[in-house]
């Protein structure tokens, strides 16, 4: 009480600085356009249309946004109990293992209405498996889970390897990943949604994953604000000490958080597994869950800004790829250093004009004044 | 009268429906100090706050020196001459006195000739104002006391010739405190002028020169210091006769609640911090826990609430035993009866960032008043906070507001609301008043005694001696993790001073 802040209002908070936040991003990267020789403002408009100009564009970056809520989620359900999950990357691709296993014994004998569910279960089980040993070291042993979870990155990404290579690749094919899914793996399209509304679609990858990744951002917001385990968790995250007195377990809400976000992480590759690719191939996560971390702090670990976030993200994934080929002096690492950008930005940097902000809202409020101000020298 | 440091004039604030000041008129002389009591939430922090640049008025003037001025940001208010000390410390912990001192004047990369300069300037300031501190210890090492002298040297180093001080004493030891005025007093005969809030009337009457009155956001009157009383100013802040001192009947002692046998308890460096202590407490009766800070209260409380872990001994509730070296779970002693008001509520009594009404169930979360199945049962949980609104009169009364928008006195309500609404047999309070106005005060107190008329085991660590004497039946001594002595209600407060420092105690082992 005794220590105020000056406010912004809501509109302000969470409209007009994210807003400030992207065009300065934007910015720089037209700059870093104009420096490769490229029209800047072309460029944005390609890569604006090609995200959203057509109905294949609006079903890719719909597929990539999809990919984005499940992780930016999993790091949001963790950050609530202030717990920082890097290991959403390891947890997706683990998730991965699980549906390969159901999709390879199961695919050629049931449905996709009953092998779905399975999968959903499997890559939640095998990513909460991944959540759940980051987390007992961290409640038990005092490991710190940022550290543990990276290392649970680099464990995931070798043992993958090393069953993709052997155990799960069939015998005599040459690439690092399983057997193509068949019949009952593959999941319903969804590009019919966007073509009743007179769009039309090549082949695009948009699935009921989509429609899965909405229904898990309701329940999250459901578990983090209306459950008592959602409330625990916000109590040990603002304060471990007051959770203490509440007699609340840490060992327990860590677990639980933590299995959770990996749960959430490993459904993620659903999408990817068993909507397009249907197999599973080395490195398919391909940093979603990185990207993850800065959905999460977007979105302001509220799931309607996730939701929002991860468009604005699959946005620059499809807009991005249609971008280099566009524009051949734009290569794909360029994209790279533009998702970087916004990263940087939005999520790094999002204080960073706050303080001006809150200085022009104070000048513009009826304000505490005679006339002018006497600067420098003291009364 | 001299002229005016500071004028402030018709200042108008409000924070949404709350009108948190309300045609504020001020005037404090140069080279005087000047008191600002009010109840909690009456604005004073709103007020001086302003002052600073941390809010803009709605509408007003603010004159320093006679001229009118802007202050959007406390770098205006600095340039003015203005500085400020929160009540809440605003300091690196891991940096050193002086790298705090230079942190924001800084003027050259290498800080090379910052630090000089800056060291032979806080040389300077210790001299004249008797501002003792290292300015190579680190701040995390320093006790409260120093630290906020820490934050003194700031704004001296700063220019200050204005000082406002929001409710300085309230971290301090009495000895902290005397300690304290000494240097403001120093500060005032070398021409500053000196903003002091504090809910502490004995303060406002042993310093200051003038002190004004605020009252639900308005200034209701302004006195010089001498032509007043005590009684006044608390007629005055609360709008009615205040007690200062609670009336209470005999105290009749049942059956025993709460007993503790030769606890021991370990701070987390190892250092024994309750040594082999012993006693009970019996339905229908207060025992006060005195003792300067810092001397094992702290931990005797969280041992008995199943907070800390302790290294040997025995506490029993109503008769049976509380496991303490092992598992003590503080929501199972709460199902036991136990309830407990932390003396910290910003950190462990409540949760700063959530809404009031989530910090009405605490605790009691996985009660099933409050739930349906794994749901949060919303309705239920409102209800259950605006009726405790309503029966503690805590204010603003909206069940929804950031629990870090109440003022302190109101925050502690909100505390004490939910303890004492679940009818335990046994309560155990920290500080029940810190930072608290006086016309709480006289509520909680109250409340406390009513809840001993019910014929519950109430135990309460104070460093107030006022208040543990007020309220207590029996009146336990704590010093250096022992208790060195007992006594009734009717001992003096010299008595319990030489107890509390250990004179007795030592003369004793000697
Ligand atoms: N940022 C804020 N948002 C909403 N309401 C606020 C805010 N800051 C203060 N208030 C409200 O304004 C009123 C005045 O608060 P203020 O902190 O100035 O009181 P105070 O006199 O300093 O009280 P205390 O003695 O408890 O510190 C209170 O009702 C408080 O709840
Ligand atoms: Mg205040």
């Amino acid at each position: 009480m005794s220590t105020p802040y000056a406010k912004l209002p809501a509109w302000a908070d969470y409209g007009l600085i994210p807003l400030i936040n992207l065009s300065v991003a934007f910015i720089v990267a037209g700059l870093v356009v104009v420096l490769v020789g490229e029209n800047p403002f072309r460029a944005a408009v390609i890569l604006v249309e090609g995200a959203f100009g057509k109905g294949t564009g609006i079903a890719f970056t719909l597929f990539y946004a999809t990919t984005f809520i499940f992780t930016g989620l999993s790091v949001a359900v963790a950050a609530h109990c202030s717990l920082f999950n890097i290991g959403t990357e390891g947890q997706a691709y683990i998730g991965g293992l699980g549906i390969a296993l159901v999709c390879l014994s199961l695919d050629s004998t049931l449905p996709w209405w009953l092998l779905f569910p399975l999968a959903i279960v499997a890559s939640a089980a095998f990513g909460a498996l991944w959540g759940f040993i980051p987390a007992y070291l961290q409640a038990k042993r005092g490991s710190h889970i940022v550290i543990t979870t990276i290392m649970f990155n680099f464990i995931a990404a070798s043992t993958m390897v090393y069953l993709l290579v052997g155990l799960l690749k069939p015998l005599g094919s040459q690439a690092p990943q399983t057997r193509n899914f068949v019949g009952g793996a593959e999941l319903p399209k969804l590009n019919w949604v966007i073509e009743l509304f007179g769009a039309k679609i090549r082949s695009a990858p948009l699935n009921i994953c989509f429609l899965l990744a909405l229904v898990m951002a309701f329940l999250v917001w459901l578990l983090i604000w209306r459950t008592r385990l959602g409330y625990e968790m916000r109590t040990y995250g603002h304060s471990p000490k007051a959770a203490r007195y509440a007699g609340i377990s840490e060992t327990r809400i860590v677990l639980t958080a933590m299995m959770i976000s990996g749960a959430l992480a490993g459904m993620m590759a659903l999408n990817p597994v068993m909507g397009d690719q249907h197999n599973v191939a080395i490195d398919f996560v391909s940093g979603a869950g990185y990207v993850g971390i800065a959905v999460a702090l977007m979105g302001r670990l509220h799931p309607v800004g996730i939701v929002l976030a991860a468009i604005l993200f699959g946005m620059l994934y499809q807009g991005g790829a249609e971008l280099s080929f566009e524009m051949p002096s734009i290569t794909r690492d360029m994209i790279v250093i533009i998702q970087g950008l916004v990263i940087l930005f939005a999520g790094a940097l999002e204080h960073m004009f706050r303080p001006y902000i809150q200085a022009i809202f104070a000048s513009f409020s009826p304000k505490s004044v005679g006339i002018e101000a006497i600067k420098g020298k003291g009364a | 009268m001299a002229q005016a440091a500071i004028e402030l004039i018709g200042i108008n604030k409000s924070f949404g429906a709350v009108r948190a000041n309300r045609d504020i008129n001020l005037e404090v002389a140069r080279g005087t100090i000047h008191g600002i009591v009010g109840e909690n939430g009456a604005g004073k922090s709103t007020l001086m706050s302003i002052l600073y640049g941390f809010y803009q008025a709605d509408s007003g003037e603010i004159r320093v020196g006679g001229k009118p001025v802007s202050i959007h940001t406390s770098n205006d208010a600095i340039a003015l001459g203005i500085g400020m000390v929160h009540q809440h410390f605003m300091l690196v912990d891991n940096f050193t006195v002086l790298e705090n001192v230079i942190l924001g004047a800084e003027n050259d990369a290498l800080l090379k000739s910052s630090i000089a300069k800056a060291r032979s300037e806080l040389d300077r300031l210790e001299r004249e104002y008797g501002l003792e501190v290292d300015p190579d210890a680190l701040i995390e090492e320093l006790p409260v006391g120093l630290q906020q002298r820490v934050e003194i040297l700031k704004a001296l180093y700063r220019g200050a010739e204005i000082l406002i001080l929001d409710e300085p004493t309230g971290v301090l030891t009495p000895a902290e405190a005397d300690h304290l005025f000494r240097i403001l007093k120093q500060l005032k005969d070398q021409g500053k002028t000196i903003v002091l809030i504090t809910h502490k009337l004995r303060e406002i009457m042993a310093i200051t020169d003038t002190v004004s009155v605020m009252r639900q956001g308005t200034m209701v009157a302004t006195r010089t210091t001498k032509e007043t009383t005590v009684g006044e100013l608390a007629e005055l802040m609360v709008g009615r006769r205040v007690l200062l001192r609670v009336e209470k009947g005999e105290s009749e002692a049942g059956a025993i609640k709460l007993s503790v046998k030769n606890l021991t308890v370990k701070d987390s460096r190892g250092v024994t911090m309750v040594d082999d202590v012993s006693f009970d407490v019996r339905g229908g009766e207060i025992v006060g826990i005195a003792g300067v800070a810092g001397n094992g209260q702290s931990e005797l409380l969280e041992a008995i609430s199943g907070i800390r872990h302790a290294v040997s001994g025995e506490v029993t509730l109503d008769g049976k035993p509380i496991d303490l070296t092992g598992k003590a779970d503080p929501g199972e002693l709460r199902d036991r009866g136990l309830a407990h008001v932390p003396e910290d509520r910003h950190h462990v009594g409540l949760v700063l960032a959530f809404e009031e009404n989530e910090n009405s169930i605490l605790g009691y979360h996985d009660d099933e008043r409050y739930l349906k199945g794994p749901f949060l049962d919303v309705d239920a949980i409102m209800a259950d906070a605006k009726d405790k609104i309503e029966k503690y009169d805590i204010r603003p009364g909206n069940p929804r507001l950031k629990t870090a928008n109440f003022s302190g006195g109101n925050q502690q309500k909100i505390v004490l609301a939910r303890e004492m609404e679940q009818d335990p047999g046994v309560l155990i309070v920290g500080q029940p008043t810190r930072g608290v106005d006086v016309g709480a005060i006289e509520f909680i107190h109250k409340r406390l005694i009513a809840m001993r008329d019910q014929g519950k085991a109430v135990l309460v660590v104070s460093v107030e001696l006022d208040e543990i004497r007020s309220l207590s039946d029996r009146i336990l001594v704590m010093f250096a993790g022992r208790v060195v002595g007992e006594r009734g209600p009717e001992a003096t407060e010299g008595e319990l001073g030489l107890l509390m420092a250990g004179v007795e105690h030592q003369e004793a082992a000697e």
